[in-house]
């Protein structure tokens, strides 16, 4: 392999790993603050998707708008989902809630089949992603520099509303202590639908970029990625957004240099994202940026 | 604490993956709207079962083919004077799922005949199944040898990859003058990874050069990305790639390919006739040739030119081959009910056996011992959106 290989092998990982970075997010904050681990995340994903597609089809509004609206809209369906899966067992233990999650997330495929249809469905492209760009030897499509621009920002954002805002110091204050946050006056309900919508809308952004850069749509596309983003994010430190987003990188790029650099070994890919995850749950389970748990007294 | 929530993870990810393994299994049922009249008086009716994936990596497909079926089943419902009734049932692109498809027709509508599967992973889990069974089926497109292979109860309507990898081979060599061939294939399917084998052979054989095929990389049906597979390929500077798969990831493939600047032909089999292809891949997969087993613009027989009417009536819109092979295995099954004058699956079986000279929509169909048709190769080439005919390749 030259140099200009490896370059672009780099430039493929950094693509692959920015998208994992990018839907990660939304899944660890839902933790962060609920330590809930949300399963219907990949079919939000989802959604999310099909949501857009339907609204730049049969809608003549420019695609940005659409792209804004549809994930808005599918940051209120997380929130309906939250309020019809979640939160009626809110106080039994915290398995119950797991398998409702798990459940949420076979309803969605499933319905997604039966409303969308089994074959697949073309993502439209916006003009302005569809551009390749060439440095030196190496190929790099637009949306490869979008996507990590995206990331940041969503990261910044994120960061800013959680540390900054009063909205924010609840939603830690709630992750920290649920019942005494009550006690002091915090509207629980309000902070946990504000925790899905953002979720969800993260979710969403995530599967446009997603859909940009593999046009390809089915009602079971977000099993895989929920699965490799639910991976990165325990790498990062499952709750940690900035964790999150170093395990998409670690893992997009780890993807690609397997099979870059091992060919024969191809057919292991998603094994190796498995392998990944139970090795860093063996040696350091709180993940690279995971805050210490201690015991709440 | 902490020693406990990483066990806690652990079990989860563990019940994950197996919940992910058997997710597919466990999704709703929607298998007959064709089989209501459930236990009803069965000695008027002949069921014919069909198992075609209606959902997931080969949909498309299965769609196709079940539209061909059930426009034969529109123009000929009655065999030795009983209805015909079709338990149609999805297999959902999953290979247990197409076990267990080919199981409950046999067993639970105790179906006389079966027609499927698109894809040949699909045909050959059930094959096992059928022969067990006895109970005949004729598959509308799955090409690779091993599905009749050693099966006395397994048929199809079309030609088989040997000669299909050799036809593209000789495109590639002779009309591409391509000395340097890539391979990605998809190792999850026998189709794939048959087609190629057999391209390779012929390739070598072509140019008599043992290095003419510079690499040969892989990928699993259901994945996305293949940029890393392309860097590899790329770097190796072939003359052509060929890329046997399934329309989708193939479109995603070609995209993928044409970004990072890979601007040789690109070339496929029958599985890229989908109109899917054209709309994922977009104008990256302009020119882009493969080979399938009809077309519209070239009808071989009278039943074509029957079949092409009924077809464009019925759904508005230009046949496609997997509908054509879809009529074909429909009819060729009720010509044999017809001879063996008998709904005794043996005796079907019999008579499937001996089909010859039959006159279908996509040629002439005379089955070998093997329960292949031999038929003609017709190449297609994407041009501004559409397939274009090129050119039919006879058998030799």
């Amino acid at each position: 392999m030259g140099n200009q290989g490896l370059l672009q092998h780099l430039a493929n990982g950094i693509s692959l790993g920015s998208l994992y970075a990018l839907i990660a997010i939304g899944y660890t904050m839902v933790y962060g603050i609920l330590r809930l681990i949300n399963f219907a995340h990949g079919d939000i994903f989802m959604l999310g998707i099909y949501i857009t597609y339907y609204g730049v089809l049969f809608t003549s509004i420019p695609w940005w708008i659409v792209f804004i609206f549809a994930s808005v809209f599918t940051g209120l369906i997380g929130l309906l989902l939250e309020k019809v899966a979640y939160r009626p067992l809110r106080e039994s233990p915290r398995i119950t809630i797991l398998i409702s999650a798990i459940g949420a997330s076979f309803f969605l495929q499933n319905f997604g089949i039966v409303v969308f249809g089994g074959r697949p469905k073309a993502f439209p492209i916006p003009n302005v992603f569809n551009r390749v760009v060439k440095l030196g030897g190496v190929s790099i499509s637009m949306i490869t520099f979008v996507i990590p621009l995206v990331t940041l920002l969503l990261l910044l954002g994120l960061t800013y509303f959680i540390t900054k805002t009063k909205t924010g110091m609840a939603m830690r204050a709630l992750s920290k202590d649920y019942e005494t946050a009550s006690l002091m006056g915090i509207d629980i309900n309000r902070i946990i639908s504000i925790t899905f919508f953002i979720g969800s809308f993260l979710a969403a952004v995530g599967g446009i970029m997603w859909g940009i850069r593999y046009p390809q749509l089915m009602p079971l596309m977000g099993v895989m990625p929920g699965l490799k983003c639910f991976i990165a994010a325990v790498i990062g430190g499952i709750g940690n957004i900035t964790g999150a987003v170093l395990g998409g990188f670690i893992l997009g790029l780890g993807e690609i240099m397997l099979v870059a650099l091992l060919p024969k070994l191809t057919g292991y890919r998603d094994a190796f994202a498995f392998i990944l995850l139970i090795v860093i749950l063996l040696i350091k389970p709180t993940g690279l940026m995971g805050e210490k748990i201690t015991e709440k007294v | 604490m902490k020693r406990r929530l990483g066990l806690l993870l652990l079990v989860l990810v563990l019940a994950v993956a197996s919940l992910v393994g058997c997710g597919e299994a466990t999704e709703t049922d929607q298998a007959d709207d064709a089989g209501e009249t459930e236990e009803s008086a069965s000695d008027d009716v002949i069921k014919i079962g069909v198992f075609e994936p209606m959902t997931g990596a080969n949909a498309a497909g299965g769609e196709m083919t079940v539209e061909g079926i059930e426009l034969a089943h529109e123009t000929r419902g009655e065999v030795l004077g009983k209805k015909v009734e079709l338990v149609i049932v999805d297999n959902k692109s999953d290979k247990v799922e197409s076990a267990n498809a080919a199981s409950r027709l046999i067993e639970k509508d105790e179906v006389v005949a079966i027609i499927g599967s698109y894809g040949s992973s699909l045909a050959m889990a059930a094959g096992d199944i059928v022969k067990r069974g006895e109970v005949p089926a004729v598959g509308c497109s799955p090409t690779n040898p091993l599905v009749t292979l050693d099966n006395d109860y397994y048929f199809r309507v079309c030609f088989i990859d040997p000669f299909q990898g050799t036809v593209m081979a000789n495109y590639a060599f002779n009309e591409l003058g391509a000395k340097k061939a890539a391979i990605i294939q998809d190792v999850t399917q026998d189709y794939s990874v048959g087609l190629s084998k057999y391209f390779v052979d012929a390739f070598k054989e072509l140019t008599g050069d043992e290095d003419s095929i510079v690499e040969i990389s892989s990928y699993n049906t259901g994945d996305q990305d293949f940029t890393s597979q392309l860097t590899n390929v790329k770097g190796k500077d072939p003359d052509v790639i060929f890329a046997p798969g399934n329309y989708g990831e193939s479109a995603l493939l070609i995209k993928q390919a044409r970004d990072l600047g890979i601007e040789v032909p690109i070339l496929g089999g029958d599985t890229w006739e989908a109109p899917e292809l054209v709309e994922i891949g977009g104008e990256a997969v302009e020119g882009t040739v493969f080979s399938t087993h009809f077309t519209a613009e070239a009808p071989v027989t009278d039943v074509s030119e029957v079949f092409l009417e009924q077809y464009k009536e019925k759904f508005d819109k230009e046949a496609n081959a997997f509908a054509a092979l879809g009529y074909d295995a429909y009819m060729v099954i009720l010509d044999a009910i017809e001879r063996a004058n008998s709904t005794d699956p043996k005796d079907i079986r019999d008579k499937i056996a001996e089909t010859a000279d039959f006159m279908g929509a996509t040629g002439i169909i005379t089955l070998d011992e093997n329960g292949d048709a031999v038929k003609s190769a017709v190449i297609k080439k994407v041009v501004d959106g559409e397939f274009e005919y090129l050119t039919t390749v006879e058998p030799n």
